[in-house]
């Protein structure tokens, strides 16, 4: 079994819509959606949802303002900036001045409360609670899927909105796809990677077979794409780049396949700007199941020659 | 003010935005024109520095490449990890039980530390009886200020190429934001001081929403396509709960005809601020790194345009807060308010 990831370093280069087509171009495979938090696969692959789990992420601690004394342990512990004071003008409207002294009176407790998005789940608070006021429960960060498609499955997910842990998410959908082809028998997993070079694309690249660098003829992509490559290389994986809207800037289309020649890098092809990318991507449907036209050949072509790379690759021994 | 670019989906042309609006913003004639639409007096002991622009994109940044900044000063930024003193070490095996994150861990007689698992909460520090754990470093990656001929400042992050979080190091940039302190309620205190231009990394997980909070406006970058609009309502979800008000700006926009964005905005009840035609011309001036309001008159209007439609929005946000701030202290208002405003 092979693994190919396809990353791009910057944003918006295509990745999706190629990951698509190829995944719809491999006979049997499965596929990973890993950008977890900007999910789009499944809106171009046609697809029957057949299974739904909780994804648990991390940790979070909640105060309760019953229990809370007010002696600021975890206010100064806290190194995130989660933790704030709420002494709420419902206890004592319009008398700030004289909360001072209340407080100092032990008349009145300030309470602390816990913002739990800046929570990053480390209990380091609840260790340290006199009171044990402060809970620590697993938090419900987002869903996991599996669903069918054509030629295979596809696993996906939803982080929920401004949740963390997108690596452990990735991770898990790995290892699920791992443990799907062992069982089943299928020679290949496409993961669609997401944008940057981060937690979530570390966790998309480390031991994959092989590395897709979507990228286009433009400043800002190419700067992103040699971030990339060189994590890439920190990951020992054997890396391709195909150029996207190719013909954007013919110029520095050129000047990528040098960039690629001079690093011994394995040029995957270039596919023209062409409409029927986002048409197909309206539609619901992969690019090559789509469209026959320009750019749908160049990404077919694209594929064969990552085949080609990929046949040259030791088999790795899980 | 601190006016952050953002998108779910990436490649939607954030950072194109994001650096004509800073061009657009520094100019002196706008300024003038700010003044006129806003009726705000601009403190004059720093006409010169209005705008600021803050790259936030550390995994990927790109402001720069437009830019192109003068007088570079790059500085290394490092967060916390344990570094444990073996002579004072007794194996009690406290720093392993309140490690969350299996970053450090007590094997036979052996501390073992892995650096790139740690959050930085110190936990271990604190507990250890003995003193034994001091704080040693991890290098995140670098942040660098330079000077842009346009009158501004720029400021970006760069995350160290192995490194996973990018959190702690967008956190060290935002602190470099000269603008008040990131507090959403401070915004009538420094509005007529400063506008901080934010350019915010993709996706709606911890480096796009640690960047978001504490933002006065958020601009949404948005392109028609079932992509883009998923992915907008995410960020639009995530804004909701940061309580950052927000607009949006269509590019590479097909043609004046309505699409599903505007249904979705209509919906949603987000003002469409611009929209930001496509043209062939418009993709190649950016794929060169340079930059559309110097290259195309048109493009010129239509940033100047946006500028204007976004500070008299925010002008207009915070005089309604500082009303509803005297008027009525409710209590949710103030808790929203100390929420919103930790950054």
């Amino acid at each position: 079994m092979k693994e190919l990831t396809v990353i791009s370093g910057k944003g918006g280069t295509g990745k999706t819509s190629i990951t698509a087509s190829i995944a719809s171009l491999a006979e049997r495979r499965i596929v990973i959606d890993a950008d977890v938090d900007a999910a789009n696969l499944f809106l171009t692959l046609e697809h029957n949802l057949i299974e739904t789990e909780q994804f648990q992420g991390g940790y979070k601690a909640k105060i309760n303002p019953e229990l809370c004394i007010g002696c600021k342990e975890c206010f100064k512990r806290c190194q995130f900036d989660a933790i704030f004071e709420e002494i709420t003008e419902n206890i004592i409207p319009k008398l700030s001045k004289q909360k001072d002294e209340q407080i100092r009176d032990n008349r009145i407790s300030p309470k602390f409360a816990i913002d739990p998005i800046a929570c990053e789940g480390c209990g380091v608070c609840v260790h340290f609670c006199p009171t044990v006021a402060i809970s620590f429960e697993r938090q419900i960060c987002g869903e996991k899927y599996i669903s069918t498609t054509a030629n295979g499955p596809m696993i996906h997910a939803r982080l929920g909105i401004a949740e963390e842990n997108s690596g452990l998410l990735v991770s898990q959908l790995r290892q699920k796809a791992r443990e799907m082809a062992k069982e089943q028998k299928i020679p290949l997993i496409i993961t669609d990677g997401p944008p940057g070079i981060g937690c979530p694309v570390i966790a998309s690249i480390s031991n994959a077979d092989a590395l897709l660098i979507v990228t286009e003829p433009t400043l800002s992509a190419i700067h992103d794409m040699k971030r990339v490559i060189k994590l890439g290389r920190q990951m020992n994986a054997p890396i391709y780049v195909c150029i996207n809207k190719a013909d954007l800037n013919k110029e520095t289309s050129e000047n990528i396949k040098e960039f690629c020649v001079l690093n011994n890098i394995k040029f995957a092809g270039e596919i023209p700007f062409d409409r029927a990318v986002v048409e197909s991507m309206k539609m619901g449907k992969a690019l090559v199941t789509y469209s026959d036209g320009a750019a749908s050949k160049a990404v077919k072509e694209v594929w064969e020659n990552v085949k080609l790379f990929m046949g040259d690759t030791m088999e790795r021994v899980f | 003010m601190i006016v952050t670019v953002a998108s779910g989906k990436g490649g939607t042309g954030k950072t194109t935005v994001a650096v004509n609006l800073a061009v657009t913003a520094a100019e002196a004639i706008t300024r003038t024109e700010t003044i006129k639409a806003t009726q705000l007096v601009i403190a004059p002991e720093n006409p010169e520095n209005f705008v600021e622009l803050i790259d936030c994109d550390v995994e990927e940044p790109n402001a720069h490449l437009f830019v192109k900044p003068q007088n570079v000063v790059k500085q290394e930024i490092s967060t916390m990890v344990p570094a444990v003193d073996m002579a004072l070490c007794t194996f009690c095996g406290e720093c392993e039980k309140i490690c969350r994150f299996s970053a450090i861990t007590m094997i036979a007689k052996k501390i073992m530390i892995f650096p790139e698992m740690c959050h930085s909460c110190k936990g271990c520090v604190m507990v250890c009886p003995t003193g034994a754990i001091k704080e040693g470093a991890r290098v995140l990656g670098s942040l660098l200020t330079g000077q842009s001929s346009h009158g501004f400042n720029l400021t970006w992050g760069e995350l160290r190429v192995g490194e996973a979080m990018s959190p702690p190091l967008i956190k060290q940039v935002k602190k470099t934001i000269t603008c008040g302190s990131g507090r959403s309620n401070s915004i009538s205190e420094d509005i007529n001081n400063k506008l901080s231009i934010v350019d915010a990394p993709p996706g709606t997980s911890c480096p796009a929403v640690t960047t978001l909070r504490g933002s006065d406006f958020a601009l949404l970058v948005a392109e028609e396509t079932p992509f883009g609009l998923n992915d907008l309502a995410l960020t639009v979800e995530a804004l909701k709960k940061l309580g950052v008000p927000m607009g949006i700006v269509i590019n590479r926009a097909d043609n004046d005809q309505k699409g599903i964005i505007d249904d979705y905005a209509e919906k949603e009840n987000i003002e469409i601020m611009q929209r930001i035609p496509f043209s062939r011309e418009a993709a190649k001036i950016c794929s060169k790194g340079l930059l559309l309001v110097n290259e195309l008159p048109e493009m010129k209007q239509c940033f100047k345009e946006l500028y204007l439609k976004i500070v008299s929005r925010i002008t207009q946000n915070a005089k309604e807060s500082k009303y509803k701030k005297t008027s009525t202290k409710t209590a949710t208002s103030s808790s929203d308010n100390s929420i919103v405003g930790r950054s």
